[in-house]
């Protein structure tokens, strides 16, 4: 049925449609209403779930792992400030391979404080053996959300669904929303091997000796890196089913482009417009828009990338003291080819500053430059900085 | 062996396999003429090494070397010495 929706109801329809048998979150702004909607899914009776109120997202966590581990269906929401709290239990979660998923409006993070969209949270974690999705629009999050069960289910993996604060928890667009029974048959009821059983004791969470501890990390590695094979099939599966589908990443006319974009999230929207908008002049401009960050897609991405002579890695982060998060993967997945393209990091966006198609022309311009001269003269610009408060 | 997703242990007791031994740097030595025999050490040891007795036996596969056992024993009949391998 379609619906006019924000992203954040789209969440937590997302969640019920999934049946999740525990809910443990904490308010924070803009994830907020999503658990207010699950919590009242909860107290109408639309959905049979426990939600466990804590004091903070770092116990918020914690719940869901110690739910998680008696092998029912977990999760949790938040943003921001409230993912760096809970950063130490991510690590402990994909450690002990328990399927929980969450989802994450992106924001900024302090200081300065800032409530406004940028993708510097879920950026900051992404060590953390935690699967990332990015959505691009509001359907994207009830589809990537209702997949992501299914992912972490089946890979013993927590998966992250992050999406634009604002821009689309906020925003209300249509949405197409499944029915339960067809939900239903797309997601199993879930069996954990190994849920916590006083009939079949088990240790969770030993210490890990010098000994075994190289092992597990490996072996978390491996899981999260082959990881990519089945987030493909299961979303096959997901558009046979459902009519709809993304991949790993989607490539918008970037065939024979020879300046392609690479973003994440709803800057896929804008780049698109932008793309149209270009190549309707005849210039030979792409999108990629990525949407697996981790597993990051490294073969797929030299293949769509590969071909273009100059790409434009646009992103709403930073790791300080280096460059955006993206472009250091993309740049990365380059090393020991060939044929890498010069490669441009635009920083833009920074706690919800508008990224404008002025803005995303000018990347195109500084790129398709690039792309002619052969050289990059400035590897990371700020897009859209107000250079004037800046100067020395 | 086989490692189970998540260092999960499905086999209740297994830490029986690993041998603390390794950790070892000084080792207990009894004295039996001093000791009596009264247990202190087989209650306190926390790798449960120390089988009871008159003198005790200590399995150097799990002693760690913390010399607990020296520190209880009421008559001063266990030393802990460098270096022994037994
Ligand atoms: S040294 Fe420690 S581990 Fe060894 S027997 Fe004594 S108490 Fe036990
Ligand atoms: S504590 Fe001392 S006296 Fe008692 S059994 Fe052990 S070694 Fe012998």
């Amino acid at each position: 049925m379609m619906r006019i929706i924000d992203g954040n109801e789209a969440v937590a329809l997302a969640a019920k449609l999934a049946r999740v048998k525990v809910i443990s979150a904490y308010p924070i702004t803009p994830q907020t209403t999503v658990v207010e909607k699950l919590a009242e899914y909860i107290s109408n009776g639309e959905l049979d779930a426990e939600f466990i109120k804590v004091e903070s997202e770092h116990s918020a966590m914690s719940a869901c792992i110690g739910a998680a581990a008696t092998g029912v269906r977990a999760f949790t929401a938040t943003s921001s400030q409230g993912l760096l709290l809970m950063s130490e239990m991510l690590y402990v979660a994909s450690g002990l391979r328990l399927p929980i998923v969450m989802t994450n409006a992106n924001r900024s993070v302090s200081a300065p404080l800032s409530i406004w969209c940028d993708q510097q949270d879920s950026m900051t974690v992404r060590d953390s053996g935690w699967i990332q999705l990015y959505c691009e629009n509001n359907q994207e999050i009830l589809d990537t959300t209702i997949q992501a069960f299914r992912i972490a289910e089946e890979l013993l993996l927590p998966v992250m669904v992050c999406y634009d604060g604002y821009i689309l928890s906020h925003t209300l667009e249509p949405v197409d929303c499944p029915e339960q029974s067809e939900v239903d048959a797309f997601l199993p009821e879930y069996h954990y091997p190994y849920a916590l059983d006083p009939e079949k004791p088990v240790t969770m969470g030993p210490v890990g000796v010098p000994e075994y501890y190289m092992e597990f990390r490996y072996l978390l590695q491996k899981a999260v890196q082959e990881s990519k094979a089945k987030i493909v099939e299961i979303d096959h599966e997901f558009k046979k089913r459902f009519g709809r589908g993304y991949g790993i990443l989607e490539e918008y006319r970037s065939d024979d482009a020879e300046v392609v974009i690479l973003t994440m999230g709803s800057l896929s929207s804008s780049c698109k417009e932008i793309v149209d908008s270009l190549r309707q002049r005849g210039e030979k401009v792409g999108l990629v828009k990525l949407k697996s960050f981790r597993p990051f897609p490294t073969e797929e991405i030299i293949e769509a990338l590969g071909r273009a002579k100059a790409v434009a890695v646009v992103e709403k982060d930073i790791s300080l003291g280096h460059a955006g998060g993206l472009f250091i993967d993309t740049a990365a997945a380059f090393v020991n080819t060939r044929e890498a393209p010069l490669m441009i990091n635009f920083i833009c966006g920074l706690a919800g500053r508008d990224v404008t198609s002025a803005l995303l022309e000018q990347a195109v311009r500084e790129t398709q430059r690039a792309a002619e001269t052969g050289r990059v003269e400035k590897k990371i610009r700020w897009l859209g900085l107000q250079e004037k408060l800046v100067e020395e | 062996m086989k490692l189970k997703p998540g260092a999960v242990i499905t086999e209740p007791g297994n830490s029986e396999k690993y041998e603390t031994g390794g950790w070892r740097t000084f080792c207990p030595s009894v004295d039996p003429a001093k000791c009596t025999g009264c247990g202190l050490c087989w209650l306190f040891c926390p790798e449960a090494a120390i089988s009871k007795g008159k003198p005790p036996k200590i399995d150097l596969r799990y002693c760690k070397g913390c010399g607990i056992c020296a520190n209880e024993c009421p008559v001063k009949a266990i030393t802990m010495k460098e270096g022994c391998r037994q």
